[in-house]
């Protein structure tokens, strides 16, 4: 089938093709203005077994969880499909901002539990602490590599449980 | 012991690693590498390909504003360096990167002559390393078409 020089790549991939999972699968909403960003961070969510939405403004992203602009709660939500486990948000978008997203969203009584990570290409520690202080569960630095993604999953497998 | 496959195979990998010895690419690109597999085996080069389209769509745009010298729109041009740089640093992408750190003190300064220098700069990277990753992929291909195997390339 393959050559042993490409058996470490598989093995990164397949996760979700070899082994059944006895849990539901984390539905992702990742929220990134950026298209080659918006692909690297659904890959890397894909790759780890996550069910993944992306959107490509924070406007788009309330839409979706059904905080529009009328502040509607669409019925859908309880429709399994729907729910989002996770948020991961970039800081830097033109308009709203991944900050007043998760603000927004820990507003919300049917959303503020859902946690929400915020990236950003910039290390500025008052941004960080901000973003904290406000209810961001963690804070994670662009560019987005596998192990990033396995230290948040871990995270939030020890927060779920 | 198929010479031709492992002869196309150490060609790539003396090609990958002097690409990142020369800095065109950095450890992202190891990284990108990682997450293509055999269900997914052009993702690297699907991600790369729009890169290079939105580093073409953004030199056009962020040329268009920087073309009359008593109007200049440098909130757009600083808009177009901040996706450039943070798109180039998700593939790995070192020497576009590097411009684009200058291209936004030019801007944050609002130094014209240097925005173009910087814009110039960055078309030329951006062209280059396009060429560069495109003899990289046919290399891969012939690999694969004489039945070998990509190689695994560790970068120290």
């Amino acid at each position: 089938m393959n050559s042993g020089s490409c058996s470490s790549l598989m093995e990164v991939g397949y996760d979700d093709h070899h082994h059944h999972h006895g849990h539901e699968e984390l539905h992702v909403l990742a929220v990134d203005d950026n298209l080659i960003d918006r692909k690297l961070v659904e890959k890397l969510l894909k790759i780890s077994s996550c069910k993944v939405t992306t959107a490509e403004n924070a406007i788009r992203a309330l839409e979706y969880l059904g905080l529009g602009d009328q502040d509607q709660h669409i019925d859908a939500l309880t429709n399994n499909d729907l729910k989002v486990n996770l948020i991961i948000t970039d800081y830097c978008m033109p308009g709203m901002t991944g900050f007043e997203l998760l603000k927004k969203v820990k507003e919300s009584s049917n959303l503020k539990e859902v946690p929400v990570v915020i990236m950003s290409s910039e290390n500025i520690p008052t941004r960080i602490n901000k973003c904290l202080a406000s209810g961001a569960q963690m804070f994670m630095q662009k560019p987005l590599k596998l192990s990033d993604v396995e230290k948040l999953k871990c995270h939030l497998m020890n927060c779920r449980s | 012991m198929n010479t031709v496959v492992a002869k196309l195979q150490r060609q790539f990998q003396d090609y990958l690693v002097s690409l990142y010895q020369q800095g065109f690419l950095d450890n992202q690109f190891t990284e990108l590498r990682k997450l293509q597999d055999e269900g997914t085996p052009d993702f690297v080069a699907e991600v790369v390909s729009l890169f290079f389209d939105d580093c073409s769509k953004l030199i056009n745009s962020m040329s268009r504003s920087l073309e009359r010298p008593e109007n200049v729109d440098f909130k757009q041009v600083d808009s177009g360096v901040h996706q450039l740089k943070g798109s180039s640093s998700s593939v790995g992408a070192r020497r576009v990167k590097n411009v684009c750190i200058s291209f936004k003190e030019c801007c944050d300064v609002q130094n014209r002559e240097g925005c173009l220098r910087c814009l110039q700069q960055v078309d030329y990277e951006y062209k280059m390393l396009k060429t560069k990753l495109q003899d990289l992929f046919n290399l891969e291909q012939q690999i694969v078409q004489a039945g070998g195997a990509i190689p695994q390339v560790n970068i120290n």
